[in-house]
């Protein structure tokens, strides 16, 4: 006869009242693991997807994911001509923040180098990648889109003709890819008047400028798109992603890249642990003080729970005690209820975890790992939190049955 | 006591003193109190409130060990003033059984299972265990209520779960606390001649504390308590039955 599934049958009501309670609590515990899992994940699946095994970046910055970061496109070139580099190819990445029927859309922008990138290694649901070089886009479905709509962003309108699963920046955005063109245009879009106010600076400027008093018609070319004026480098990009020869040297074409003093280069493992340091270490620890906070609790719940059983029970302790029961028969009724608590609790919380962490925001990723060592926690807590309870009864006197 | 002659000492209470508090607020609630009680014998320990006698039995059921004074169960020194000499718990589980004033059942096991339970606790199978146990029942009578839960039988009904829960070990020693307290007079009666039963069939001393004088003549002995001390000698129950004859 199992005493303590005896006791918790007869008091049904209240310990399933109080393992849902308990399942909730560890199912925010697992939820905040799921979404620290989620943030690693998302923070690190750009730079695992692109795969490329250099970054090379603006000297001194950390990369585009850690902080601004400018290189110029020919910096390609300068990269792609360094023995042992296979390809390499143009970066560009940045966030916005737009208005869609009358919601906020915040979207991270990845520029792809097209046509040497057209986005095939992005995990499309649908639809298709990128097929010309300019005014098509894939986007994340975390971005409410669907195939065929259209966004207007900056002065152009662009068409979803791809779907991905699971692109989101390390801030929690879906990602956009566009041509890298496109993604610039975004990037720098000016309003009109900033344009209108532009040229006549320039035109001020010109008229001061020697060239133009002997050479009038170089003012014309005030009133040209930017793009267009030879005297105008093309707009920075990010960073040069590089993909080397399988026979060549990594940490040779590191050091030949890192050795020029306008750029730093980063392995992509180096990248990851960038952003795992610099982005997601803050959250790796508030989230994980918030855990330890709401295991304490739900481990000072289940003691005060486990103490107000003991004491309902403790005449029947005292009788058992009379009649002869031992310590370890009174120990083990009270630990067997503790564990089955806590069992009860992790299943509550593994299942309406499965139900609710789907319509979270952000990704909630249970991983295998995670979940086995809360199951270790919630073991510990249960039979930390059934002591007092314990206590409680091994004080009893079996006189107590008497009174 | 010619009774008893020739049967086995079940209890052997040999000078029990026991002594509450000290200096001013010392309390004396039993004074070189000696009893021999052999199988098979009914005892009933009168008095009034406050004499000692819940003292006495609580001393002999090893859960409150006297000041001074020893105590053998069935020829087995037990207790040599507060010192135990055995492991006082399980010996209490092999060899004494308890009925209270209440019933004292555990509100979260059928009746069955408060009987078995003592079983249990003494390594017995639950298959054995549960087949005695409605034996038990049986025998009470009440074995149609196995499966009832205490709260809903009737205060007779569940003193009767308590003395098969009682029985259940075959316990050498019975020791009752006001078992009829709680029962009208017909029932009580029953509930006494139960235990001049199963002091018979089954070989047990049993020690009544009892201020219900109306079954008296159950009992093979009769002690009386007053300030810790037994005042008045033993009657045998054929001695009751002559004075009442």
């Amino acid at each position: 006869m199992n005493l303590a599934l005896k006791d918790i049958q007869h008091n049904l009501g209240r310990f399933s009242l109080t393992a849902i309670g308990i399942g909730m609590l560890l199912m925010i515990v697992m939820g905040m693991g799921g979404i620290y899992r989620g943030i690693v994940e998302d923070a690190t699946l750009l730079v695992d997807r692109v795969d490329a095994d250099l970054w090379v970046v603006q000297r001194e910055t950390r990369g585009p994911f850690a902080e601004l970061s400018r290189v110029p496109p020919s910096l390609v070139h300068r990269v792609a001509a360094v023995p042992g580099v296979q390809s390499s190819r143009e970066f560009v990445y940045h966030t916005i923040q737009r208005e869609r029927d009358g919601q906020p859309l915040r979207m991270a922008i990845l520029g792809l180098d097209w046509p040497i990138d057209r986005g095939e290694w992005l995990p499309l649901s649908a639809g298709r990648p990128i097929a010309q070089g300019h005014y098509e886009m894939v986007a994340d479905q975390s971005l409410g889109l669907r195939l065929g709509d259209q966004i207007v962003l900056g002065k152009d309108s662009y068409t979803v003709v791809g779907i991905t699963e699971s692109m989101i920046s390390a801030s929690g955005d879906g990602i956009a890819a566009f041509s890298i063109d496109d993604a610039q245009a975004v990037q720098f879009d000016t309003p009109g008047e900033a344009i209108r106010l532009e040229r006549a600076a320039r035109e001020a400027r010109g008229e001061s400028f020697e060239l133009t008093v002997r050479q009038p018609d170089v003012l014309e070319n005030v009133w040209k798109p930017t793009a267009e004026l030879p005297a105008v480098a093309r707009p920075q990009i990010s960073a040069v992603l590089v993909k080397l020869s399988p026979a060549s040297s990594l940490a040779d074409i590191k050091d030949i890249i890192a050795g020029w003093g306008d750029v730093s280069v980063f392995t992509q493992e180096g990248q990851r642990e960038l952003l795992l340091r610099g982005t997601v270490d803050r959250a790796r620890r508030q989230i994980g003080l918030f855990r330890v906070l709401l295991t304490v609790i739900a481990a000072i719940i289940m003691a005060l729970i486990l103490y107000t059983l003991t004491l309902d029970k403790i005449h029947s302790i005292a009788l058992l005690k009379l009649i002869g029961a031992s310590n370890a028969v009174i120990l083990g009724m009270i630990l067997q209820q503790a564990l089955i608590l806590g069992c009860v609790g992790y299943a509550i919380a593994y299942l309406a975890g499965h139900q609710v962490f789907p319509v979270f925001p952000r990704r909630v990723i249970l991983a295998t790992g995670d979940l086995i060592q809360l199951g270790i926690v919630v073991i510990a807590i249960s039979i930390a939190s059934s002591f007092l309870g314990i206590w409680k009864a091994l004080k009893v006197s079996p006189n107590e049955a008497l009174t | 006591m010619t009774e008893s002659q020739g049967r086995e000492i079940a209890i052997s209470a040999m000078d029990l003193t026991k002594r509450y508090g000290s200096g001013n607020t010392e309390v004396l609630a039993m004074r070189n109190v000696s009893m021999t009680i052999h199988s098979a014998e009914v005892v009933a320990l009168l008095g009034p409130s406050g004499s000692g006698k819940s003292t006495f039995l609580t001393a002999v059921g090893l859960i409150n060990p006297p000041t001074s004074g020893s105590i053998s169960i069935r020829g087995q020194k037990v207790l040599d003033g507060e010192s135990a000499l055995v492991n006082l718990r399980s010996f209490r589980r092999r060899h004494i059984g308890f009925i209270f004033q209440k019933s004292n059942l555990i509100p979260f096991l059928t009746a069955i299972e408060n009987v078995q339970v003592a079983m249990q606790l003494n390594g017995q199978a639950a298959r054995v265990s549960r087949q005695r146990a409605l034996e038990l029942m049986d025998y009470l009578g009440i074995a149609d209520r196995a499966s009832n839960l205490p709260a809903m039988l009737s205060g007779g009904q569940q003193q009767r779960v308590a003395v098969a829960r009682a029985l259940a070990n075959h316990p050498s020693v019975i020791l009752a606390d006001e078992p009829t307290a709680a029962l009208d007079g017909h029932r009580g009666r029953q509930v006494m001649e139960l235990f001049a039963k199963v002091a018979r069939e089954q070989g047990a001393a049993v020690i009544v504390v009892t201020h219900d004088h109306r079954a008296l003549d159950v009992f093979d002995t009769i002690y009386e308590m007053e300030d810790g001390v037994i005042t008045k000698p033993t009657h045998s129950r054929s001695a009751v039955s002559g004075s009442s004859d």
